[in-house]
């Protein structure tokens, strides 16, 4: 009982340090990749002078975030004179707290044993195996769905308790966006729940550390591409990214349903979407990428298509799941960024048009394809 | 009141999406195919110690190519003997449009040909517009501009006061309208005469 206690709380400092991480190094990568992608330097002014002597740390512009922080962190909080100021200290909250959520349950490596990774720990552990998650539920990606469809309500009340035109028409396009793609979104990961037969996430992965056509990685990308795709496009336009950036469109709406916020209220809608984009990293990760799994990889080791094997000792796969999937999620967020400067803004009803006429029939016909190729394989 | 129905223009060059670009994912492949060999070439670059990027670091480096006739910082010249050749007359600090040139001036006994010298010459950078005005009113050849603009960039504007040491010993590179005699040893003010 103990060592459960102990092993989960292990599990939640790792994946609060984790997102925490990403969120604090993705605003610094955004800079820098927008920058190399446009033969520009991006941020690199901020730095730490050594005390009592002129040595300036620059570290290719990292301490910016940290500045960022810190501004933040001492501005004026301003708030406006709104009759529902409740909602609208709550508001940032209710955005930040689903995104963190989501991730528990994410497994971020294959199962820990920590008998075999060191022998004293035997004591107190005993022989017992825990998956790497937080919470293993077999609900697990209908849990996604249901917290993250929650971020819906900080926005609605941001932009609500505002009491400005502009966050209330941001507030009624995230609204209407969010619903529209979040119906896509559940459509595309349908198919792969036909194809795995389980909504278990950690069930999902280890069927895809298998091999299909002799020599293609069992991924969920292999399975379904057309669905990853999807997928994809529609995650970033759950998170209100470029080129769906409807809701906070500067042009038009100022800032979107965050406009009269400041501060760290503000901040903490960017960290919000920050971290998001690591969850949507590690969601596509899970989901089509392989989970944490290196190919032809299971608990076990390595087994190659050949019909050659790795054994690996304990430690070693823990470590290398741990790495793989932090990798993993780490090129999905940069793949984001890369997307995310890239493409110009859709207009409005163009946004929408998208998601009902374009991807939703789209998902649908992906969705009856697998289901008629899923019963025509298993009868 | 009768309403026209709204009629949306059309335009000559409208642009006309054939089935590819409708599709949407093959031109937005294009587009991050574009972005990301960019992303790479440059990053390329910088991991094998180069640079990647078309930005100079402005106080750190300069750009190569400034003009020839580029109005930079102020350079004051000197005769042979190592005064100042400024005669403290004033006509750059009255032509001078943004008033930016201070001069105070000291009398010399001791040198019967020019007896008015500068005891002060001050020009404030965060004013002055670099227009050259002063160079052309100066009948001394006193002033000139050279090209380059070194160290003027500074966390506090009481920095960019540059006063008379400094625009006399500065010897920039690029002047070659004349050769400046070889800075001599410096006279002080005290000793002279």
């Amino acid at each position: 009982m103990i060592a459960d206690l102990v092993i989960s709380l292990v599990f939640i400092g790792y994946a609060i340090s984790v997102l925490m991480g990403f969120g604090t190094i993705l605003t610094w990568v955004e800079r820098k990749q927008a920058a190399v992608m446009s033969d520009r330097i991006g941020a690199n002014r901020a730095y730490i002078r050594i005390p009592g002597t002129q040595v300036k740390l620059v570290w290719l512009g990292l301490f910016h975030g940290m500045a960022d922080g810190l501004k933040m962190l001492l501005k004026e909080d301003f708030k406006p004179r709104t009759y529902d100021w409740y909602a609208y200290a709550v508001a940032p909250w209710v955005v930040f707290t689903p995104v963190l959520l989501v991730f528990a349950v994410i497994p971020f490596g294959g199962s820990l044993t920590p008998a075999r990774l060191w022998e004293p720990l035997s004591a107190f552990f005993g022989d017992k195996t825990w998956p790497m998650q937080i919470a293993t539920l077999d609900a697990g990606i209908l849990i996604v769905f249901a917290f993250s469809g929650l971020t819906i309500i900080g926005a609605m009340l941001a932009g609500w308790s505002s009491s400005n035109k502009f966050s209330l028409l941001g507030a009624l396009r995230a609204g209407s966006q969010m619903i529209s793609y979040e119906l896509v979104l559940g459509l595309t990961v349908l198919g792969l729940i036909l194809v795995y037969g389980t909504v278990n996430l950690d069930a999902m992965v280890r069927q895809q550390s298998g091999i299909v056509l002799g020599f293609l990685p069992a991924w969920g990308i292999v399975y379904q591409p057309f669905a990853a795709t999807l997928f994809l496009a529609a995650a970033i336009a759950e998170n209100k990214r470029i080129p769906f950036d409807l809701p906070e469109a500067e042009s038009e709406l100022i800032a979107g349903y965050f406009t009269e916020y400041s501060a760290m209220k503000m901040g903490l809608f960017m960290f919000a979407e920050f971290i998001e984009i690591a969850i949507i990293g590690a969601l596509f990760t899970t989901l089509f990428l392989g989970g944490y799994n290196l190919p032809y990889m299971s608990d076990a080791g390595f087994a190659f298509p050949g019909g050659a094997a790795v054994a690996m000792p304990h430690g070693a796969v823990v470590v290398t799941q741990l790495g793989t999937f932090l990798l993993k999620v780490f090129l999905v967020c940069s793949f984001q960024i890369l997307i995310r400067w890239t493409l110009p803004r859709f207009r409005y009803d163009q946004v929408l048009m998208f998601a009902w006429k374009f991807m939703f029939p789209l998902a649908l016909a992906n969705l009856c394809v697998t289901a008629v190729v899923v019963w025509a394989v298993r009868s | 009141m009768s309403r026209k129905p709204h009629v949306r223009k059309q335009y000559w060059n409208e642009p006309e999406m054939g089935l590819w670009e409708k599709a949407y994912l093959p031109e937005i492949l294009r587009g991050l195919w574009i972005t990301g060999s960019v992303f790479l070439r440059n990053m390329g670059k910088w991991m094998t110690g180069r640079k990647g990027a078309l930005t100079t670091y402005y106080p750190e480096e300069t750009r190569w190519d400034y003009a020839q006739a580029n109005r930079g910082k102020h350079v004051l010249t000197r005769r042979p003997d190592g005064t100042p050749q400024c005669v403290a007359c004033n006509m750059c600090a009255t032509v001078c449009p943004a008033k930016v040139i201070e001069i105070e001036a000291g009398f010399d006994p001791a040198d019967a040909a020019h007896p008015k010298y500068p005891v002060r010459f001050e020009i404030d950078y965060s004013r002055c517009v670099f227009c050259g005005l002063c160079v052309e009113a100066c009948p001394e050849d006193a002033i000139r501009m050279a090209k380059e603009v070194p160290n003027l960039p500074s966390g506090d504007r009481w920095n960019m006061w540059l006063a008379k040491e400094e625009l006399l010993d500065w010897q920039p590179q690029s002047d070659v309208a004349k050769p400046y005699p070889p800075a001599p040893p410096r006279v002080p003010d005290g000793e002279r005469g």
